[in-house]
């Protein structure tokens, strides 16, 4: 197992990091009652070598449909990827052939779901589950591939390994099951590992054993990952760089520090107004209002013609009404879609 | 809105009296077991709870999942009897009372529940869902059950044209909305509400959280707030117990308790939240080994000792007690 280190905050990557994925204007359609749903549209990200990429966004913005379309599970009946690119080792993973995907899956890109125990098969062991893999993608005879397994769930710090290998999902801890989840996705050792809100479903306990783990592998392996999550707490704390989307579409994007320090789209700014914050310098008898987001999300079916922000936001001009933003290209390294963003600071 | 004229007996609105006062309460609930089996396992879901809500107070009760924080809830509305201990609504015992004789109780406090999806029923108007308990508890009929819906409802934010529409038709805040309409149809005077934004996005959250802060201040309501997200009780309430393992393990006020958290667990608590503030990383966050110990078998002493970071051997074999350790700052701890 080779061993990097990574700087933390080293936040921007300009000739650095290579990037190991790259999605490009991708797009992913739903077919409803309603209609044809555009349930992400247009969407484009890098991600580099060893970063956490955060995306961030409410329900129904996006954000897992995104990363069911790069691994490519998306149901073929309920939807599909209709454009864009997703590029991976030289390849364009929506242009490959089904068996080639399958090798990709698990293997160079693998995935983190919410809730372990949908996510692990029950009438398995945690162990054949993590066996499998190894011997269909690493050609790992059984016995070679059994102590890989346990080698893994000591990774994880679950404890007595060697014992727990022999373990039903359902024998095991929330916060077991997560860990023997992460297990299993990254003992092929892949190069992107995907986690969809990984830890929403667990306490803030064990939350917090789980984050500060998969930091630790990230160090030790090298990973890549892209951290999808509604919470900004756990962004700040895990990403480098965040992705933010609203509606099916990239809002803003930027480091984790100028996103928080000078948010420049005004849904970004609401966001974070309105999570309550611990805040523990704050005036005596402060049981203050919280800052809201006026309105709902909007139905994808029915969608506004212009920015898809535009009815809830406060600073909408009449041009946010009728034509969509753009993503402005000028500013690289701090990118948001609306007519209106301020300038960024070039200090 | 009218006040619903409170034809209760034993209505003292004497504002010494804590609107709510639970004292050893404690909910056990046998397991299934085998037919011929004998010895019967118990799940020690709450442990002799005591504590108080004021008027025009918000009491946040926080812990993790299987704390027992749901069931202290549910124990005092009486949807599950308590297996011993006892529950005063403005003074007068409840925790005996038959269902018959709760009834006029009922009226003086409601539920909200966490998830809107699940807390409605799918095939009744909001309208009607709202009007439901005027019906119930002969309050309103007719053109005055009708007004007071309407009102209900502009006291949440709805608007009086969504009075006819069904469930389905509303977004997640909205659905929160038509739970909250309801529970004030009775001009309760305490709420509880357990979970009540959990399974809402941050947009709108902040929305209904401003609105159960507004109602408190109109109606002088009092909450027992149930969540286990700690920033927003930390915004919410007045004071705060944090519960673990059925036990009270500290309360304080607001302020206090997260300033200055006198209990190991609250410590370790507030230290796992993730900070929305990249500047604001912790490397001296405090990170609990292993799982909660399970209700069935408790551990002996302080349930906390098999995690706590800091635990002596006096932890293992009593229990401590919950003592002021500082002016109005409980902590059931050894160390303090």
């Amino acid at each position: 197992m080779e061993t990097e280190t990574i700087e933390r905050h080293d936040t921007e990557p300009v000739a650095g990091p290579e990037v190991v994925l790259e999605v490009k204007d991708l797009k992913t359609q739903f077919f409803t009652r309603q209609g044809i749903v555009p349930a992400v549209d247009g969407v484009s990200f890098k991600l580099h070598r060893g970063e956490v990429l955060g995306i961030v966004g409410e329900s129904g913005c996006g954000k897992s449909v995104t990363s069911l379309s790069i691994l490519r599970l998306i149901p073929p009946r309920s939807g599909s990827v209709v454009g864009g690119t997703v590029h991976y080792g030289g390849r364009d993973l929506l242009k490959i052939s089904d068996a080639e995907m399958r090798h990709i899956r698990g293997n160079d890109i693998s995935m983190i779901f919410q809730e372990p125990m949908t996510a692990l098969n029950p009438v398995m062991t945690v162990g054949e589950q993590i066996i499998e893999p190894l011997m269909l993608h690493q050609d790992m005879s059984r016995q070679e591939a059994r102590n890989r397994a346990i080698e893994m769930l000591k990774l994880v710090h679950i404890p007595v390994p060697e014992k727990r290998v022999d373990s039903y999902p359902h024998e095991l801890s929330g916060g077991m099951r997560q860990r023997a989840m992460i297990a299993m996705a990254v003992s092929c050792n892949p190069k992107v590992l995907i986690a969809d809100e990984p830890t929403t479903a667990l306490d803030v306990t064990i939350q917090a054993q789980i984050l500060e783990l998969m930091q630790e592998l990230r160090e030790v392996l090298g990973t890549a990952v892209i951290m999808i999550t509604h919470d900004l707490g756990v962004i700040a704390e895990m990403a480098q760089r965040v992705v933010v989307m609203y509606a099916g579409r990239k809002v803003e994007e930027a480091s984790v520090e100028e996103l928080f320090e000078t948010p420049r789209h005004p849904y970004t700014r609401g966001l974070l107004r309105a999570i309550p914050k611990l805040d523990l310098d704050a005036p005596d008898d402060h049981r203050a209002r919280l800052e809201t987001i006026p309105g709902t999300v909007p139905a994808l079916y029915d969608l506004p013609p212009g920015c898809a922000f535009a009815p809830r936001c406060q600073e909408a001009t009449e041009i946010c009404h009728g034509r969509q933003p753009e993503l402005e290209t000028k500013h690289n390294h701090h990118i948001a879609a609306c007519w209106n963003a301020p300038p960024v600071d070039v200090a | 809105m009218n006040k619903v004229d409170a034809s209760v007996p034993a209505g003292q609105t004497d504002k010494a009296t804590p609107v709510l006062a639970v004292k050893a309460l404690r909910k056990h609930f046998p397991l299934q077991s085998g037919l011929l089996s004998r010895s019967q396992q118990v799940v020690h879901a709450v442990n002799d709870v005591s504590f108080h809500v004021d008027h025009g107070e918000t009491l946040g009760l926080v812990g993790e999942s299987g704390c027992g924080k749901s069931t202290v809830g549910r124990t005092i509305l009486k949807l599950i009897n308590p297996t011993a201990g006892s529950i005063q609504i403005d003074g007068t015992e409840i925790a005996d009372l038959s269902r018959r004789e709760m009834r006029p109780y009922r009226r003086r406090m409601q539920i909200i529940f966490q998830d809107p999806y699940s807390s409605l029923n799918p095939r009744m108007t909001a309208g009607d869902m709202v009007g439901e308990p005027l019906t119930v508890h002969g309050i309103a009929s007719g053109q005055e059950k009708e007004d007071r819906i309407a009102a209900l409802f502009q006291k949440v934010g709805l608007r009086s044209d969504q009075i006819r529409r069904f469930p389905h038709e509303f977004s997640g805040g909205q659905r929160q909305r038509i739970g909250i309409a309801r529970a004030l149809a009775l001009d309760p005077k305490l709420i509880i509400a357990d979970e009540p934004v959990s399974a809402l996005d941050v947009s709108i959250q902040a929305q209904v959280i401003n609105l159960l802060m507004d109602l408190q201040e109109e109606f002088g309501l009092s909450y027992l707030f149930i969540a286990h997200d700690l920033s927003v009780v930390e915004h919410i309430s007045h004071r705060v117990a944090v519960m673990y393992l059925g036990h009270i393990v500290e309360l304080a006020e607001r302020r206090a308790l997260f300033r200055t958290p006198q209990h190991p667990y609250t410590e370790a608590l507030l230290s796992a939240v993730p900070v929305a503030d990249p500047k604001r990383k912790r490397a001296d966050r405090i990170i609990l080994k292993g799982d909660v110990p399970s209700p069935v078998s408790l551990p002996s002493g302080c349930p906390f000792h098999t995690r706590c970071p800091v635990a002596v051997a006096a932890c293992k074999s009593e229990v401590p007690a919950l003592r002021e350790v500082r002016p109005n700052h409980w902590a059931a701890c050894h160390l303090r």
